[in-house]
């Protein structure tokens, strides 16, 4: 189904990361020497989550016939194969670098700098409607508070990006620093499918294949909200709204039901759950409508959502430029025509509220500033 | 028509305590909640649970997570399989406490004297004109 | 959601198979008639060795009665399941049980890392079911606890096992090393085809290995309690990616304590990233959803329970009426108890599919 018209906020959009090189203007003198000396700039970040040929991660007729270049590479593409032909207002992109995944945590947390000020320089400051989320590099929660405090001042960032399978489950309080520092900021904890595979992606090990690790992202995000809440943190930090990106949905009745009927029973164990834990992520977790895991038949997606019972949850994605649909079809067909407008435009600005902050003129964030 | 049953004599049961009792075919807990007397159905509303074979305790409470506190001991009672919590004075669910309570049956303490006017069933033991009596209507 | 006060009667006239009942040694001497002198030496003097830092419980201090119905608790001592006398007046008897489908978690070497203790464990207490629950009971059926990790051993268990009419499955944690359709484990699913014995998949407290979510170890028994599903639908991903049903046709998959509701979805999400995703996995033959519609059966427990209770009438249609059986995981503490474990109404039909049919057809019980 096409969208029905213009305005959609597009939530789940990736741009190309770049060559290592292109982020060095953006880092420091030390790490600049160690960078290239070490042939660090040799060698690929790809993350294993997203092969970068895979099929599901370029679509094909948004890919350059020559291969010259990942799909997303540059504005002109997101122009002219995203934001013109879906009349897309906002698009929030997420910056997947694997230098989230480094173990050493000075470097990470300096790759996810560099790229974040890259995506302020080349694409914030090149594309007035894009949004961005800020990377950081989880593993050291004050590095990252840090690197949120530096970004939080350009209102174009309106999210914390964290992978859903990092070193430790989200929920844990060794990370609520980060949440403090989101909430202090006014913004959302944006949670992508991926793992710096600290862990093996499933609870019963490693796999064998690509496509059961993506199979498996939507345990870990049920996980994720799982965490999350018997954590408490919901109640803690209670202006956080969770953003799960490149979810799916159709899981989420399972894990409303199970909430809930668990918490019955171990309530004790968390009584700072106070209410209905499904009540709880319906209220404060977000999923994203990609990628779309149901048959075709309206009658069983309209059952699904009647399950789920909360038109505000789902947020519009593309994933752009995964390959999440053919064509011009961004919506899949059987969505509830009454959830529309909610999905394309009043639950991402719920999702965001810095989306909801009045229109600003874009302050290009320290554009000077390597330092 | 309901009928008076005895089913203890007060003092039989501690504070704290509890007594299941059969009447008309139905099994019931008396509860001693600091010298009040309740008497509840003796089957969980979810699946059937035998609910005086649950813990009789308090209700954790938090204003956030690492804050526990224990409030209102001896008020609460845990059904044994899946621990759903119940106010034994009111027996509602914490939970869910507007669409899930336990049957609740009226208890009262007579004096004996009283009681032998009648009519009154007292199954398993002599009523004696001197004492207190635990009566449920059923 | 309240529970009518009368005992339903329909329910209590039909005589049903629960697919999960879990008996235990009183102590583990209990399986010394079983054990070489040799590991019963061993078994005093070093004990477990398994992959977490606790070697006798699990690291989530569980809630309810140390995870039990508190009421099932022997009178003479011992943990709830190891009286054979209780599970009769409390379970087997009143709630109409034709058969019930022994799932021996305990001391079956499934946890343990020294292989030939391992092995020693599983075979005594296979023997330990025959002996002390079948024997005594001819409505209980023993499942061939197999240690996975270790195929050789476990083949050579099922095959001696199938001489044995007491066993109906095979019985292996879903934890193992690695996901269990990978092929160091193929063996046991050609000894599972070849006698016919279903594989139940229930899982177990230890960890094989992996933190039981893809980012790491959750904090709660709450959290942990999640995580029976979301590691059940790693598993059967893993089960039909790697192939393991073209190459084994005739293998069913019995999924207990697992959850189900996830099913439907997660086989919509498979067949969705298939259509994109199938070349990296050529010896798939059929969408995924396929081989989950022919391969897989659910136990109910824990039953779902939805805010609106038709919508499990919904998971139940797109699963399949014939491949839901009744569990109700006696006597733990989240035990279903069949009288009221499916609230909404369902036809007399699909009743008995669920609470007797499915299963003696799928265990092939008279």
């Amino acid at each position: 189904m096409k969208l029905p018209g213009t305005g959609a906020i597009d939530c789940d959009v990736h741009i190309a990361m770049p060559p290592v090189k292109a982020l060095l203007p953006f880092m420091s003198d030390y790490w600049q020497d160690q960078i290239v000396t070490r042939f660090i700039d040799r060698s690929s970040f790809a993350m294993t989550s997203y092969p970068p040929r895979s099929p599901l991660t370029g679509r094909a007729d948004w890919r350059e016939k020559s291969g010259a270049s990942l799909p997303g590479s540059t504005p002109e593409h997101l122009r002219s194969q995203l934001l013109d032909p879906f009349g897309v207002d906002i698009a929030i992109c997420h910056a997947l670098h694997g230098g989230m995944a480094l173990f050493n945590e000075d470097m990470g947390a300096e790759f996810c700098s560099a790229v974040n000020r890259w995506v302020a320089a080349e694409w914030l400051d090149r594309e007035p409607r894009l949004r961005a989320s800020i990377l950081v590099h989880a593993q050291n929660p004050q590095l990252a508070v840090e690197e949120i405090e530096r970004c939080a001042g350009d209102k174009r960032f309106v999210a914390v990006l964290l992978p859903v399978m990092g070193d430790s489950p989200l929920g844990r309080r060794i990370y609520w620093p980060i949440y403090e520092a989101a909430q202090k900021h006014g913004l959302s904890i944006a949670a992508h499918a991926g793992s710096t595979y600290r862990n093996p992606p499933t609870g019963v090990g490693w796999t064998s294949y690509q496509i059961e690790d993506y199979v498996s992202q939507s345990a870990a995000f049920q996980n994720l909200i799982v965490s999350f809440m018997a954590e408490g943190l919901f109640r803690k930090f209670p202006d956080i709204t969770l953003v799960c990106l490149e979810s799916g949905f159709t899981w989420m009745p399972t894990l409303l039901w199970r909430c809930a009927k668990t918490w019955r029973g171990v309530r004790a164990e968390v009584p700072w759950i106070d209410r209905n834990p499904a009540q709880i992520v319906r209220e404060r977790v977000k999923l994203s409508l990609r990628p779309f895991d149901a048959p075709e038949d309206p009658a069983i997606i309209a059952r699904i959502f009647e399950q789920i019972d909360c038109p505000e949850m789902l947020v519009f994605s593309t994933d752009y430029p995964h390959w999440q649909f053919d064509g011009e079809d961004a919506l899949p067909d059987g969505l509830p025509s009454s959830l529309v407008g909610k999905i394309l435009i009043d639950n991402p600005l719920a999702a965001f509220p810095r989306l909801r902050e009045e229109k600003f003129d874009a302050p290009s964030l320290e554009k000077e500033a390597a330092p | 028509m309901p009928q008076r049953h005895v089913v203890a004599a007060a003092g039989e049961i501690a504070a704290g305590g509890r007594k299941l009792v059969n009447v008309a075919g139905r099994e019931i807990g008396i509860f001693n909640v600091a010298g009040d007397y309740y008497a509840l159905a003796n089957r969980c509303p979810h699946e059937g649970g035998s609910l005086c074979e649950g813990f009789v305790t308090g209700i954790a409470r938090s204003d956030g997570p690492n804050d526990y506190r224990m409030e209102r001991k001896g008020e609460f009672l845990r059904c044994p399989w899946h621990g759903w919590e119940f106010d034994i004075r009111t027996g509602q669910s914490w939970c869910d406490p507007q669409s899930v309570r336990i049957r609740q049956f009226a208890v009262k303490v007579e004096h004996g004297e009283d009681l032998v006017k009648g009519p009154y069933v007292a199954e398993t033991f002599e009523v004696k004109l001197d004492g207190d009596y635990l009566v449920i209507e059923v | 959601m309240n529970a009518p006060l009368r005992e339903t009667k329909a329910a209590q006239r039909l005589m049903i198979v629960d697919c999960d009942i879990h008996p235990i040694q009183r102590s583990p001497a209990d399986l010394h008639p079983f054990l070489a002198m040799r590991w019963r030496e061993h078994m005093a003097t070093f004990g477990n060795h398994v992959r977490q830092g606790l070697s006798e419980r699990i690291m989530w201090p569980r809630m309810m009665a140390s995870g039990q119905r508190a009421d099932a608790y022997p009178k003479e001592g011992g943990p709830p399941g190891s009286s054979y006398e209780l599970m009769r007046d409390q379970h087997l008897d009143p709630n109409g049980v034709e058969h019930g489908m022994l799932i021996a978690l305990s001391k079956g070497g499934m946890e343990e890392r020294n292989q030939d203790y391992a092995a020693a464990l599983m075979s005594a207490v296979n023997d330990w079911q025959v002996e002390c629950w079948v024997k005594r009971d001819a409505r209980l059926r023993a499942g061939v606890v197999i240690v996975a990790d270790d195929p050789e051993s476990a083949v050579k268990e099922i095959y001696k096992r199938a001489q044995q009419k007491e066993f109906s499955q095979i019985i292996l944690s879903p934890r193992s090393a690695e996901p269990l359709g990978r092929r160091r484990f193929w063996p046991i699913f050609a000894a599972a085809e070849e006698t016919g014995f279903p594989l139940g998949l229930h899982p177990a407290a230890h960890p094989g290995g992996a933190p039981s979510t893809g980012a790491g170890w959750p904090t709660y028994y709450m959290q942990e309690h999640f995580t029976f599903g979301t590691a059940s639908e790693s598993l059967a991903v893993s089960l039909v990616m790697e192939g393991v049903f073209e190459r084994f046709p005739r293998l069913k998959i019995a999924m207990i304590e697992s959850g189900f509701s996830w099913a439907p979805t997660l086989a919509w999400r498979m067949d969705s990233i298939f259509e994109r995703m199938h070349k990296e996995v050529p010896h798939l033959k059929r969408r995924p959803s396929e081989y989950m519609r022919d391969h897989f059966w659910f136990a109910t427990q824990p039953i779902e329970e939805p805010e609106k209770p038709q919508h499990l009438i919904d998971i139940f249609e797109w699963i399949g009426w014939d491949k839901i059986i009744f569990s109700s995981d006696y006597p733990h503490w989240d035990f279903d108890d069949p009288r009221y474990a499916i609230s909404v109404k369902i036809s007399d039909e699909h009743r008995a599919m669920i609470f007797r049919d499915n299963a003696k057809a799928l265990y092939g019980l008279d």
